[in-house]
């Protein structure tokens, strides 16, 4: 008996497996399949079909339940096993579905494979003395098709929606033989808080849940299966996509090879819209006429090179995209920096996280996610700010969730009510752009009543008497005062942080998106810090990262000042190495970022601007003077898969091979480096954005030949020290967590675990100044604006997908009733929001999760755009971030005669 | 508030008062049974007249005195003492039993007995004599009531009568001993679980109080569900304290802070009852902070089912309570290991609660000496069917089948042959009268195949249809399902369509043994309780009575007269007087005939409701 574990014989196979697995899993081992219906390794146990009923020292067991214990002799098969078995299975299939010959289910059906198994080729109780439930098949909702008939009541999508999602919208009903699976009220799933995450589907046995697109399109085994990763967020869920005849039939995988959000499972078949843009495009007499790559490419060039050569290489620029790959992205600043010689390079991370690259490269010496997704289940509390994590981040919020069931402690600091708030021990409801406040005041408290962890700070941090000095006026009341967030619930959430064993802080965009974004994330350092929450599992500072690639453009150096890596353009040697490498120099100066890049195209001296998979007309900040810029450009050339708002100001259009149709990787949150590959071919004359990047720079004079996307990655990895080990051979599993500086290198799950990457953690004193555009009596409710779950930043994908469009087909704004009666307003009535900017009409939707004095609009549409409210000069000093989360508006209810 | 035993003793005084008025006291039996039987209305008449008469005797009501096929029951106190229980008191013979009192005289004529506690000193004075003592009727002697000891006694609404009648003492008692002295009382005494599996109640305290946690809770189940069970609502009803108090003794020696009392909804007295005792138990501080001046705290709350008969499963009793529907779950873990809200829990149901304070008070030696050597102390029967006397007994374990039917319940109601008993309702079995020797003890009815059960006790004649009582409990059982294993969901839904198909007629003799077979697999694969036990009422009958299912699938004959389908009435024509009896009784019309001349019946119209049977004087009218 090794240690820890049982030794034991199953069906005369010796297997050796720790303490505490169930026989079933046992069984694997020995490469035995006991039948099971109920049972799924990532839910409780129910132990109700009765199937995998074994003998175990001729004691009959439930596989499922029993714990495999040392020496047992275990008899998987045989006499009274197999009746009973056979007995449940004729009993199950006495009330059958009617349609196993059109089942979608066929195939991968675990019914269908245990009647064959135990060959039930008849029933006893069939025939007019035995009663067969009568129900039809319901599609009361965009995604799911439910057939009664087919469920064998096993429980297991009931408990993945309690357990995996926390939302327990499904149960039984009824009693007897009339027990089916529903809702409340047997009500349709769209009027219940269903996210359509699709997770019972994906573990049903039967073909009672299947997605509603599916039907009629393929059999099971005429599906052709590629691994890839999620196209939306940047929680970087593995898929697997299933094909037939060249279209996304079903898409299943996830975590625990199951878990998806609504998006990730219903919401990819945008790829197969008529409307993707299929050949290059080019502007003619002020309209977009169909081109050849040549010709578009050529013209591209051509005026490259003529801008250049008028204005110098300073009067370009590109915004590169979190959307694309890895690989992309290094090729695109590569372009940028190599091929025409400036820094102005940026992309959408500027809009999000470029205070937390910025902060926590301050505070820690580095800028990304310090642990993993499910290593938020390892802590005992979690303090979640600024981050509606179940409809931006699904697949976190069900890490959360499970921790929570496990009995973590959950601390909420949002202004609005967000339904973690539900779940939540502590919610602080700060006033927006008021976080600097609260966050020192909780280190207030913490260092007050000495709940800090004096031996880490000690050995692993430097600076606390900075810290101490300037939290010292944060007290509990003062802090009230300024932030609205009550001395009881602060000192309840500081004890419940600090005296956690485990305490993990989880935040995005509403620490970020604020002129005091950078201040915001050193505040929540300095708190990870004071308590030694860092460096260990279950704790540690976690930036939920928005895209898909965020993370990777990011790393790979779509930004002005640093190159892959995150290495300083500023640096001398860093520049000669990559001078080296590429054969080109490197230009000295730090480019404009992604919000400067657009004021110096209206202010004239940008003259060209690349734009690759962003849509800036959607999501910059002050619509209206991103359109002026864009107006201003000599030259505007967008690489997308859609014609976007943007593509429209364009002079030159690129059609561009979507996710589905190149290969590459992505690096998610997790800072998980993974496999995209290629299912497709893209639809035209599209082209993968690394093609078009190494032919125009081809065009450009300097020559860029690559093969694959693999000989990319193996340049990066030569260049780029925390991806040194990274290579496509070794990305086969489940990808690469960065520093991961070998080939040998495992990857690194938790950063900071010995030392900082800097050495010692570094507090930064930080002070609270407000908001940066305060509510006044003209502008009285303050904005706040973010996802919902549906959608997916400008919708140029989401728009596309009919169930997500039919679930939320417009925008909205959500105030408090309080407001709304002040404003005279109802749930549904049209409403004007100004702001000193613009203003936008939208509908009004009145709710108690909005705070007194805000007002919430989803930042996706362009019809009721948030971005025509928010201003673009209020920048965070450190990170250049505008303010999105917090600016003055006011509210008329718009009459319609 | 009380806060020691004085303050104790003091209640207890006013309730001595009050349950023994020197002028006199008349109660009625004002539980469920005698609510059901005009109770109400005769309390009315009681007080009426008492005022009419100017009597000084007050009215009050009170719980079950156990003879429910006598009620309403109303019981005389007399200012010395005396009490005299009279039966099938109506409001005409309420007034006639006033207008006596007000000359002194006690009506022996109407009287049923004289009841006198064992406690109480012997009368020998001419007024008692003239009134059987309760224990020379067929029904009382046999009984001892332990449990019951106060239900008929004492105002169920009255804590201070509780007291008086040592109310509350055990729990004074045992808040003096280490919480280890009480579960090894416990466990000396041999108190085992009244619920129906037996489990000995104090090894399964001593489980949930080595259990870690801070927070532990318990649970008093009275979620009585099998058909024809009343033994809880009876105690809830008529002693609600006893119970409370018990919980108390047992939360002090888990280590509990809180329980809970999940009731039916349908015993709405019950309710009302529990929820007025627990409001006088926390207003006199014998629940909450630092009861009785101790500083043990523990709170009491009272949840109402929503009427699923599997809640009374623990584990689905307490997903109930937790506000989920109601579904067993595998254990372990059990609920001594992670219960209530997680907590360790301990559930016991109302008659082991009820139990524990006699064995604070009496001692475990006492508790020990009564019954047999594994099932110790008293049990609380609800004895229905074809009895002469139903009711609500408490005999001592060990007591045989035989005595309990024919000497307690006096033999079936018409006098006729007793077939079988069915213990355990739904979950249990039936004990064919051949076997009737047999103690009824927790050990030796699991040997003949039934089950001791909660304690409902059903009597069958020889007009109770095996193969469709059978088929009763499967409907009941089936229909009540919670639906999560296809062995219990399905496995009792084709059991029942069998057995439907046996009493319609239809039956082949392969069902047999597809009974069998089905029984065998539901009985394995099912989670919980409810549906491992289904199949037993089929598996005993067919075990004992196995002919009756045989005649129903060979000779399309039910035995029983019972089956419509198997089953044509005729009048014997040589017997038939033409009284017209039955044609009167028929509720279709269905009989005719000439008077004095031999009457026939329609089988067309015939539904073989067996009123005809009923009514003829002669025995003409025969199934066959």
């Amino acid at each position: 008996m090794s240690s820890g574990g049982v030794e034991l014989t199953i069906d005369g196979i010796r297997v050796v497996v720790p303490t505490g697995t169930p026989l079933l899993e046992a069984a694997r081992e020995a490469g035995i399949e006991i039948p099971h219906l109920c049972y799924h390794p990532a839910l409780s146990s129910a132990g109700t079909c009765g199937l995998c009923v074994v003998e175990v020292d001729g004691k009959l067991a439930q596989a499922c339940r029993e714990a495999a214990s040392h020496g047992s002799d275990v008899r998987t098969e045989g006499g009274r096993i197999g009746q009973l078995r056979r007995l449940i299975l004729e009993l199950i299939l006495s009330d059958p579905p009617r349609d196993c010959l059109t089942c979608e289910q066929a195939g991968s059906c675990d019914l269908q494979r245990y009647a064959y198994r135990y060959q039930l080729d008849a029933n006893r109780f069939l025939g007019p003395d035995h009663e067969r439930r009568e129900a039809a098949p319901r599609e009361d909702n965009p995604f799911i098709r439910y057939e009664p008939e087919k469920c064998v009541l096993c429980g297991r999508c009931v408990r993945a929606c309690a357990e995996i999602q926390g939302r327990h919208v499904l149960g039984y009903a009824g009693r007897g033989f009339a027990t089916e699976v529903a809702s409340a009220f047997r009500g349709p799933l769209t009027e219940t808080s269903c996210e359509f995450c699709g997770q019972c589907l994906a573990v049903c046995p039967s073909g009672a849940l299947s997605e509603r697109g599916r039907r009629f399109t393929a059999g099971e085994w005429e599906l052709q299966a590629v691994q890839t990763v999620c196209p939306f967020c940047g929680c970087g869920c593995p898929l697997t996509l299933h094909l037939a005849e060249g279209r996304i039939v079903r898409v299943s995988g996830g975590r625990d090879g199951f878990r998806l959000c609504v998006k990730g499972r219903f919401g990819l078949s945008f790829v197969h819209r008529e409307d993707r843009l299929r050949v290059p495009l080019v502007r003619r007499q002020g309209a977009h006429t169909a081109s050849s790559w040549e010709e578009a490419l050529g013209l591209l060039a051509d005026k490259l090179r003529a801008i250049r050569g008028r204005y110098g290489p300073q009067a370009i620029a590109g915004l590169s995209s979190a959307k694309c790959t890895n690989e992309e992205n290094y090729l695109f600043q590569k372009l940028m920096r190599a091929a025409l010689g400036t820094n102005h390079v940026d992309h959408c991370a500027r809009l999000c996280h470029a205070p937390t690259v910025a902060g926590l490269a301050q505070a820690f010496g580095s800028g990304a996610m310090t642990n993993s997704i499910d290593d938020i289940e390892e802590a005992t509390c979690i303090l979640v700010t600024g981050s509606n994590t179940t409809e931006a981040h699904p697949i976190v919020a069900q890490a959360i969730f499970r921790a929570v069931r496990r009995g973590a402690r959950l601390i909420v600091a949002d202004p609005r009510r967000i339904e973690l708030a539900d779940i939540a021990d502590v919610h602080l409801r700060q006033r927006p752009g008021t976080d600097v406040a609260w966050l020192n005041g909780l280190a207030h408290v913490i260092l007050a009543e000495g709940l800090w962890d004096r031996a880490f700070v000690e050995q692993r941090c430097e600076d606390l008497d900075a810290l101490r000095e300037a939290v010292e006026p944060y007290t509990p009341d003062v802090v009230e005062e300024l932030t609205g967030v009550s001395d009881a619930d602060l000192r309840r959430a500081a004890r419940l942080y600090a005296g956690a064993e485990r305490a993990t802080f989880v935040y995005s965009m509403g620490i970020t998106q604020h002129t005091s974004g950078t201040d915001n994330v050193l505040a929540v350092a300095n708190l990870a810090m004071l308590t030694g929450h860092i460096g260990r599992h279950g704790t540690g500072v976690n930036p939920l990262r928005g895209q898909n690639n965020v993370q990777g453009a990011c790393d790979l150096g779509a930004l002005p000042n640093v190159l892959p890596g995150y290495q300083r353009v500023s640096d001398p040697e860093v520049r000669a190495k990559f001078a080296r490498a590429w054969g080109a120099q490197v230009p000295v100066e730090s480019g404009l970022t992604a919000v400067e890049i657009v004021d110096a195209a209206r202010a004239g001296s940008i003259k060209a601007l690349l734009v690759m998979g962003e849509n800036p007309m959607v999501t910059h900040p002050d619509q209206r003077h991103v359109r002026e810029a864009l107006e201003a450009l000599d030259l505007l050339a967008v690489v997308d898969i859609f014609p976007s708002e943007t593509a429209e100001f364009a002079h030159i259009v690129l059609p561009a091979a979507s996710f589905a149709e190149k290969d590459g990787t992505f690096t998610s949150t997790e800072r998980r480096v993974q496999r995209l590959r290629r299912a497709l071919p893209p639809p035209g004359q599209a082209l993968p954005d690394w093609e078009i990047l190494c032919r125009l720079s081809t065009r450009l004079g300097f020559s860029m030949a690559y093969g694959h996307p693999r000989e990319i990655m193996d340049e990066i990895a030569s260049l780029t020290p925390i991806y040194g080990g990274i290579s496509y051979a070794r990305l086969e599993g489940e990808g690469l967590q960065w520093p991961c500086t070998s080939p040998d290198h495992p990857g690194t799950s938790v950063l900071h675990q010995q030392a900082f990457t800097r050495g010692k953690g570094r507090f930064h004193p930080v002070r609270h100044h407000g908001p940066s555009e305060p509510p006044d009596a003209d502008y009285p409710l303050a904005l706040t604006t973010g996802r919902v779950l549906y959608h997916f930043h400008s919708r140029t994908m989401t728009r596309r997908v009919g169930g997500l469009q039919e679930m939320v087909p417009e925008g909205y704004v959500e105030i408090h009733p309080e407001d709304a009666s002040r404003f005279k307003l109802e749930t549904g009535a049209l409403v004007r929001v100004t702001s000193r900017r613009g203003s936008i009409v939208t509908v009004a939707r009145v709710t108690g999760r909005a705070q007194e004095g805000t007002a919430f609009v989803p930042f996706h549409f362009a019809d009721a755009a948030a971005n025509a409210l928010t201003a673009r000069d209020t920048l965070d000093p450190d990170s250049k971030i505008p303010a999105l989360k917090a600016c003055a508006v006011r509210l008329e209810p718009v009459v319609l005669d | 508030m009380i806060t020691n035993l004085r303050e104790l003793e003091r209640l207890g005084e006013e309730g001595r008062r009050s349950l023994w008025p020197a002028s006199g006291k008349i109660v009625v039996g004002t539980a469920s049974c005698g609510l059901a039987a005009g109770a109400q209305a005769v309390a009315q008449g009681l007080f009426q007249a008492v005022q009419e008469h100017r009597l000084a005797y007050e009215i009050s009501g009170t719980g079950c005195l156990g003879y429910c096929s006598q009620e309403p029951l109303v019981e005389v106190r007399c200012g010395d003492g005396l009490r005299v229980v009279y039966a099938q008191v109506n409001e005409e013979r309420a007034d006639e039993l006033v207008a006596g009192l007000e000359g002194g005289d006690l009506s022996p004529e109407l009287a049923l007995c004289r009841w006198q506690e064992e406690a109480q000193p012997a009368r020998k004075d001419p007024a008692a004599e003239a009134f059987p003592h309760h224990q020379q009727l067929g029904f009382y002697r046999r009984q001892q009531r332990a449990v019951l000891r106060n239900c008929g006694l004492i105002d169920p609404q009255s804590v201070a009568e509780y007291v008086a009648c040592g109310g509350y003492s055990g729990l004074a008692t045992a808040l003096t001993m280490s919480p280890e002295d009480i579960i090894g009382t416990v466990g000396r005494a041999g108190l085992r679980g009244r619920g129906g599996a037996g489990f000995p109640t104090g090894r399964k305290w001593a489980l949930a109080r080595k259990e870690p946690g801070t927070r532990k809770s318990l649970i008093c189940n009275a979620d009585e569900g099998d058909p024809g069970a009343y033994m809880d609502r009876s105690i809830l009803e008529g002693d609600p304290h006893a119970v409370i108090e018990g919980m108390a003794i047992g939360a002090y020696a888990i280590g509990a802070d809180e329980g809970y009392i999940y009731v039916r909804a349908e015993y709405p007295l019950a309710v009302e009852r529990v929820r007025e005792a627990l409001r006088q138990a926390k207003q006199l501080g014998l629940l909450g902070e630092g009861i009785l001046g101790s500083s043990f705290s523990f709170d009491v709350h009272l949840m109402a089912g929503a009427g699923a008969f599997v809640c009374g499963e623990e584990t689905a009793l307490i997903a109930s309570i937790e506000g989920r529907r109601g579904m067993p779950r595998p254990r372990p873990p059990f609920p001594a290991q992670a219960g209530l809200w997680g907590r360790p829990t301990n559930v016991n149901n109302v008659e082991t609660w009820a139990n524990v304070p006699l064995i604070l008070t009496r001692g475990a030696q006492w508790f020990a000496g009564v019954g047999t050597d594994g099932s110790k102390g008293t049990k609380v029967f609800s004895l229905v069917g074809r009895t002469q006397n139903s009711g609500l007994v408490e005999v001592p374990m060990g007591i045989t089948v035989r005595e309990l039917v024919y000497e307690v319940g006096g033999g079936t109601a018409d006098g006729g042959r007793c077939k079988a008993v069915q213990t355990g309702g739904p979950s249990g079995g039936c004990i064919p009268e051949s076997l009737f020797d047999t103690p009824i003890d927790f050990d030796s009815l699991r040997g003949v195949g039934a089950m001791m059960g909660s304690g409902g006790l059903v009597v069958l004649g020889e007009r109770t249809c095996m193969v469709d009582m059978a088929r009763y409990f499967l409907r009941f059982t089936q229909g009540e399902s919670c639906g999560q294993c296809p062995a219990c969901r399905l496995g009792t839904k084709r059991m029942l369509e069998v057995l439907v198909r046996i009493t319609e007629g239809r039956g082949e003799e392969q069902d047999l043994p597809l009974l069998e077979e089905l029984a065998e697999g539901v009985r394995t694969a099912s989670l919980c309780g409810l549906g491992r036990t289904a199949p037993n009422p089929v598996l005993t009958t067919l075990r004992h009575f196995r002919h009756e299912y045989e005649a129903h699938v060979r000779d399309r004959r039910c035995p029983a007269g019972v089956c419509r389908a198997l089953v044509v009435y005729h009048i014997d024509p040589e017997r038939c007087l033409g009284c017209g009896a039955c044609r009167t009784a028929c509720p279709q019309g269905a009989i005719s005939g000439e008077p004095k001349k031999a009457h026939t019946i329609d089988p067309e119209r015939c539904v073989r409701c067996g009123a005809c049977i009923e009514a003829c004087l002669v025995e003409a009218v025969r199934p066959g």
